[in-house]
């Protein structure tokens, strides 16, 4: 018995690695490609390894940094996301905590649209919104977290108040028993308490904000203020050839920090992730 | 308590309700509303009725782009909860080598957004389209349709199966040790303990994987853009072109009355999804 499940997980592992490798292969490619020139580029060279007449070495990320304005729309994702993702988490503990402990009518119907707006898609909104963001100013990379509060809000919200519900009320009661005002106990008590939800909550924001194309194309100016995502569609967007070097070394520029993050934090992403998906 | 914390309402909720307010509320009301109505600025409308409505449903790419997307949500929902679910079976098995590094290759093309996700593909499936004769993806319908099929396949099996995984860990193992003294084999554990205890997660993942369906946008554009001819523009992308790449006063109404019906389907999925959880949540 024990044996043929021995043998069973042998079998299993080795289908699994052929599975992973070919899981791993289109980024694998991207890397290969990124190193060779752009006239080795081409449907059919593509499968093959980079050799000593193809390869440049760093000329396509040089090139793509340099050129292409890499690093500009790195710095501005950067800050979008950070600004974004802290503004959230702050705001949104802050107000699931309210509502919960507050809890009467007017919190209620908070908390009902919060989780209504998690499900509404944003092509319904992208028209009004981005020229209410527009009209309001907030269409800069630095003031743009807000529209980011304000769509973001119900998942946080949301993920928040399942929490707080499950925090002893008796907890806060000696806080305040003991003179802390609300501020005190929230900030104490409360926050360090909440440490994993806002990991979690931090992650599936930044998850979401790093990678988020159409609303910062359609509220930010565009010619002005490029992200990632906006900046990869602008290699493919305008007319005319295609960099295909310099575009394949900005995608490995753009994958490697995440990947990397992702094997330091993996831990806590993949519990963000389920408990995200949980509560959803 | 509540007495204590009610009056610091401008601190804790007045910041968070004021950016739902301008970033969801409003924009959302005004929405239905331009929905009504033929513009081409928001301060600029003319009240047309239900007409817009008419229209939408008239346009042929938008029905051609409801059907499509209904087909890819289905057929993605299937193959991605099978697909994880047999990963996370496999992978939660004891002693089995390499596991952890298994869970972290599939879950890894969630961390990549769908723009360049599409990219990667779009060169990618292109190469294989090229090799074997075949037109490109720019003229090619049925190679956009399943690219787009592999491709949202690819990244969200992976996630998938960590809350299958979760799930299945959460199953108690006397449940699974009492089967095997009862004599259960291996497929009689899987249909009798771990499904039923399954069953929430599942509703989940259901739930996620159709949503995600309907919804997606990224890739679609980066994949295809909807070429050829619109032949493989899901709803969201439709919606998108009708706005913005559409010329004619009357489009943006169309638009937003798309956007609207759009919003209404995916409601109703949702709130169908609810109601099946809580039916369950009462049997157990």
């Amino acid at each position: 018995m024990m044996g043929r499940e021995k043998k069973t997980n042998r079998i299993l592992t080795v289908i699994f690695t052929i599975l992973s490798l070919a899981w791993v292969y289109p980024m694998f490619m991207i890397c290969l490609n990124s190193f060779k020139q752009e006239s080795a580029i081409s449907t059919d060279s593509v499968f093959q390894f980079v050799n000593s007449d193809s390869f440049t070495g760093f000329a396509n990320y040089i090139s793509a940094l340099t050129k292409q304005g890499f690093a500009s729309a790195f710095g501005y994702s950067l800050v979008i996301t950070v600004s974004s993702v802290a503004l959230i988490l702050i705001c949104c503990s802050m107000c699931a905590w309210y509502v919960v402990r507050v809890g009467n009518r007017f919190c209620k119907a908070l908390y009902y649209l919060f989780v209504f707006s998690m499900v509404v898609p944003f092509q319904m909104l992208m028209f009004t919104l981005s020229s209410m963001a527009d009209s309001m100013g907030l269409n800069t990379p630095f003031n743009i977290c807000f529209v980011y509060l304000g769509f973001g809000a119900g998942l946080a919200v949301f993920m928040f108040s399942g929490f707080v519900k499950a925090i002893p009320l008796e907890i806060e009661e000696a806080a305040m028993i003991d003179g802390c005002n609300p501020v005190q106990t929230f900030f104490h008590v409360v926050l360090p308490i909440m440490k994993p939800t806002y990991i979690s909550v931090g992650i599936l924001e930044t998850m979401w904000v790093w990678n988020d194309y159409l609303l910062p194309y359609l509220v930010l100016d565009s010619t002005k203020y490029k992200t990632i995502p906006i900046l990869i569609q602008y290699f493919r967007g305008g007319y005319g050839h295609v960099e295909l070097g310099p575009m394949m070394a900005c995608i490995m520029m753009v994958i490697i920090p995440v990947i990397v993050v992702y094997l330091i934090c993996q831990k806590y992403i993949i519990s963000g992730v389920v408990s995200g998906a949980v509560k959803g | 308590m509540k007495k204590a914390l009610k009056k610091w309402w401008p601190l804790f909720v007045l910041p968070t309700a004021l950016s739902f307010v301008f970033g969801f509320i409003i924009p959302f009301c005004q929405g239905v509303y331009l929905s009504l109505c033929e513009f081409k600025v928001i301060s600029n409308t003319t009240f047309v009725g239900l007409r817009n409505y008419v229209d939408a449903l008239a346009d042929e790419q938008f029905t051609h782009a409801f059907w499509l997307t209904t087909g890819f949500a289905i057929t993605v929902t299937v193959l991605v909860n099978v697909i994880a679910l047999a990963i996370a079976l496999a992978l939660t098995r004891n002693h089995l080598r390499g596991s952890n590094v298994f869970r972290t290759v599939f879950f890894m093309p969630n961390l990549i957004g769908g723009i360049v996700l599409g990219y990667i593909w779009q060169i990618l499936i292109n190469c294989v389209l090229s090799n074997v004769g075949e037109q490109l993806l720019a003229l090619n319908t049925t190679a956009g349709y399943w690219g787009l099929v592999i491709l949202t396949l690819w990244q969200q099996a992976g996630y998938m199966m960590i809350i299958y995984i979760a799930g299945l860990q959460s199953i108690p193992t006397d449940y699974l040790e009492a089967a095997k003294v009862d004599g259960a084999n291996a497929w009689q554990t899987f249909w009798k303990v771990k499904i039923p205890n399954l069953m929430p997660t599942i509703t989940i993942c259901l739930f996620l994987t159709i949503t995600n369906g309907f919804k997606l946008f990224d890739q679609n554009l980066a994949l295809t853009g909807g070429d050829p001819n619109h032949e493989s523009e899901l709803l969201a992308l439709n919606i998108y072109n009708t706005f913005y790449s559409r010329t004619g006063a009357k489009w943006m109404g169309i638009g937003q009355a798309k956007a609207v019906i759009f919003c209404i389907l995916v409601v109703a999925i949702a709130l169908i999804q609810l109601k099946i959880t809580k039916s369950k949540e009462v049997q157990q």
